[in-house]
């Protein structure tokens, strides 16, 4: 059992736990995610790791409500233990491993879209935090649904919000801020897109044509997240690839999208029928 | 009674069964045990014990069933065997022991397998397991891996005295047999908890959710947290596709993630928040016995299920048993055909799946006659689910994160087989991440050696 030293609630549907577990907070890094299961009869759910503290061998993990296992897990309060939480899975950012005078030379932008925001955190605390210029967008539908402001303000170079609606900082989607921001002369070296497929399918497709080289951290079904199943493969640059293992980072310009996005969709009617029966409870 | 022939065995009704995962084989009472038993010919050289990787005492063992002494019985088996009642069921005793019985140059060989079951399962029944345990000797053990070759190990190392933890990276213990081996075939609250329940009564530790590689490596683990020596039993997990057309689909999984969804997270059971999908009609690609459990299971999940297999039922992989129980139970069997294309719909789904007709040509290097294609023969089946039962491969996590520890062109960890050694010191390995895809008696089988292999390097020598 894991206890959830502090469980917050961000939005309506997001969620966020602070959780204890001294191996996975000791060799964590940016990029990586781990597995975790609510209880007995918990479906085995890939996160995010969104910051990690060593000295409390404490990680964070952000989750939006979207089935019948999100929504169990969000009925945990602190105090409460997480039954299962495998980790740190997946590879780290590249960055981690670049030498920090190429590093201080680039400048990152970031692009992250509603519960995207929590796997963009680390990795612009851990860049600014070895003195990279790292600027970012998140971005929303809407106020109501805004999170990690003042977190992601402590630590981008810059930030921008965007809703769709207008209703909080720049009207328009992210891709529409990119344009802006480039347009009036900034440059980019890399670009980092975490949040919903089909945004980071639509940056991806943009930075192509701005020619700015472009991460996207892809979240498909999974189900051991250890190279065991395949439920998570993926064709990026023509070859099949194993996000838990090969991943969860790729190229943006190489990830087949579309693809990825019919593969997300494969459970689909068992998981709302689930998710009906759970939330009629 | 006939005495060319085996005490006849208790079965479901292959009509029920397939709407359940109640074990299928019932197993043999004691009074069918003992008729089974009074067939064996007690051979002065038996030619059983040679066929059995591990070298159980087989004719001594059914002396004792004859007489009534399961106890016995049990004793002796348990000198060889760790895992009896899962071997009694799973091991392929028509290759192995049973092949070379005497008995089967007549009429039907003795029912090795069902008494060793009948034997294991009596232990478990009656409690009584071999616990001569050696008092501690201080000494630590990691054994990663809880699959036949890591808890063997462990078993092996505790009863010497050496303090065990196992690493498991699932939140279950027992590797393939409670991920990949349906209960229908392996019981798992009845016989592998049991078998794990009673490797813990031994004092082993079993710290699950822990990816070594990635939440603690090797080298961490004997540098910085006082193993003396460590174990690598992480099995062949990392499953093959062929790279044909359509393969990346929706509903074209993996047997193993099929499999793991049914069985470790019990998809399809009332309380399971695991997904899994039902299709109406499903083929299956392969003939071996991860083929068939993934047959079988999505039969008893409702489907039609076809298996696509390229040779011909001569040279199916699969236990004989359980083909023949597959059979019994409706699954249609296209052989001699292999996949093309998976055809796919506007919306990117299965549809069906394109094969060409095989035949068989000559010998290839494994002695089995290579299917080569027939011209232009090529036609579809129409399903809208796809499992690929293709085999399975080493996981290269462990290899690309310890230093100086080689693995073969396959990925195969490089160990002694004597003793289990890897290239690295103090390092041992042993079952599938070693061979390859094998089976549970010979991964057992490394387990108990490296076992040995540890205490000599750790004891220096003393046995
Ligand atoms: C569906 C199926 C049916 C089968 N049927 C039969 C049969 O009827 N008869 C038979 O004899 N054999 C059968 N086999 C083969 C047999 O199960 C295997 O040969 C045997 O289990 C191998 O044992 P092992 O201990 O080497 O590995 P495994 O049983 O594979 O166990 C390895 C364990 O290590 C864990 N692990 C892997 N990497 C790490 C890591 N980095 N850190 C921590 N833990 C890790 C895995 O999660 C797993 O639990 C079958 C296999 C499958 C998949
Ligand atoms: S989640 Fe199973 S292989 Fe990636």
């Amino acid at each position: 059992m894991y206890k959830i030293v502090e469980s917050l609630t961000l939005t309506a549907d997001i969620f966020q736990f602070e959780v204890k577990s001294d191996r996975i907070a000791k060799t964590c890094e940016p990029g990586q995610f781990v597995i975790v299961r609510a209880d007995e009869n918990g479906e085995r759910i890939p996160l995010t790791i969104s910051d990690y503290n060593r000295k409390d061998g404490t990680i964070k993990l952000v989750f939006q409500v979207v089935g019948a296992s999100t929504h169990a897990l969000s009925l945990l309060k602190t105090g409460d233990s997480l039954k299962d939480i495998a980790g740190p899975l997946g590879k780290c950012s590249s960055f981690v491993n670049e030498p920090q005078e190429n590093l201080k030379q680039k400048r990152f932008l970031f692009v992250a879209g509603g519960v995207g925001c929590a796997p963009v955190f680390p990795q612009v605390k851990w860049l600014t935090g070895n003195g990279v210029t790292a600027d970012v967008i998140i971005g929303f539908r809407n106020k109501s649904l805004v999170i990690m402001e003042s977190e992601m303000e402590e630590v981008a170079t810059k930030l921008y919000v965007t809703t769709d609606d207008g209703s909080h900082g720049y009207h328009g989607q992210v891709t529409a801020m990119i344009k802006e921001l480039c347009q009036a002369g900034q440059s980019y070296d890399i670009c980092i897109a975490i949040g919903p497929t089909v945004m980071m399918k639509y940056v991806a497709l943009l930075t192509k044509e701005l020619g700015i080289p472009t991460i996207v951290s892809m979240n498909p079904v999974m189900v051991d997240g250890t190279g065991m199943c395949g439920a998570c493969r993926l064709t990026v640059d023509g070859e099949v690839k194993f996000a838990c293992v090969d991943g969860p980072e790729f190229d943006g310009h190489m990830v087949d999208f579309d693809e990825a996005m019919m593969r997300l969709g494969q459970y689909h009617s068992e998981e709302k029928a689930a998710y009906r029966a759970a939330i009629a409870e | 009674m006939d005495k060319q022939k085996q005490v006849p065995i208790r079965m479901e009704d292959p009509v029920l069964r397939v709407k359940c995962f109640t074990e299928v084989c019932h197993g043999y009472n004691q009074e069918e045990a003992m008729a089974e038993a009074n067939r064996c010919l007690e051979c002065r050289n038996a030619k059983c014990i040679n066929g059995c990787p591990v070298a159980i005492d087989i004719p001594a063992f059914i002396a004792a069933v004859k007489k009534g002494e399961i106890n016995e019985a049990a004793t002796i088996i348990f000198r060889a065997s760790s895992l009896a009642a899962v071997c009694g069921r799973v091991c392929p005793q028509e290759t192995q022991c049973e092949k070379l019985c005497v008995r089967g140059i007549k009429g039907e060989p003795v029912a090795i397998g069902k008494l060793e079951r009948f034997v294991a399962d009596w232990a478990i029944a009656n409690d009584v397991f071999p616990s001569e345990k050696k008092p501690p000797n201080g000494k630590k053990v990691a054994v990663i891996g809880s699959g036949p070759a890591g808890l063997t190990c462990a078993g092996d190392l505790a009863k010497r005295g050496y303090e065990v933890t196992i690493m498991e990276a699932l939140h279950e213990p027992g590797g393939v047999l409670v991920y990949g081996i349906p209960a229908f075939r392996l019981p798992k609250a009845e016989v592998v908890e049991k078998e794990i329940a009673n490797i813990k009564s031994m004092g082993v530790k079993i710290e699950t959710n822990t990816v070594v590689g990635k939440s603690v490596t090797i080298d961490e683990l004997l540098e910085e947290e006082g193993y003396a020596a460590v174990f690598i039993g992480t099995g062949a997990g990392l499953p093959k596709f062929m790279g044909i057309p359509g393969e990346q689909g929706g509903g074209v999984f993996s047997a193993n993630e099929y499999l793991t969804r049914a069985n470790l997270m019990k998809a399809g059971t009332a309380n399971s928040l695991t997904p899994i999908m039902r299709a109406k009609s499903v083929a299956v690609v392969g003939g071996g016995n991860v083929a068939l459990d993934a047959a079988r299971t999505a039969l008893r999940l409702g489907s039609e299920v076809h298996i696509i297999y390229r040779r011909s039922e001569a040279e199916l992989p699969a236990r004989a048993e359980e083909v023949h129980h597959a059979k019994e139970e409706g699954v249609i069997f296209n052989l001699l055909i292999n996949p093309c294309e998976i055809l796919t719909d506007e919306r990117g789904w299965v549809r069906g799946i394109r094969c060409i007709k095989m035949e068989l040509g000559d010998a290839d290097e494994s002695g089995r006659r290579r299917p080569v294609e027939v011209k232009g023969s090529e036609f579809d089946i129409a399903v809208d689910m796809v499992i690929m039962a293709l085999g399975t491969s080493p996981n290269p996590l462990i290899a690309a994160t310890t230093k100086g520890l080689a693995v073969d062109k396959w990925k195969c960890i490089v160990a002694d087989e004597e003793s289990g050694l890897t290239s690295k010191a103090g390092v041992f390995a042993g079952g599938d991440a070693v061979t390859g895809a094998a089976t549970v008696i010979l991964a057992m089988g490394a387990g108990r050696m490296a076992a040995q292999g540890i205490h000599e390097y750790l004891m220096g020598g003393d046995k």
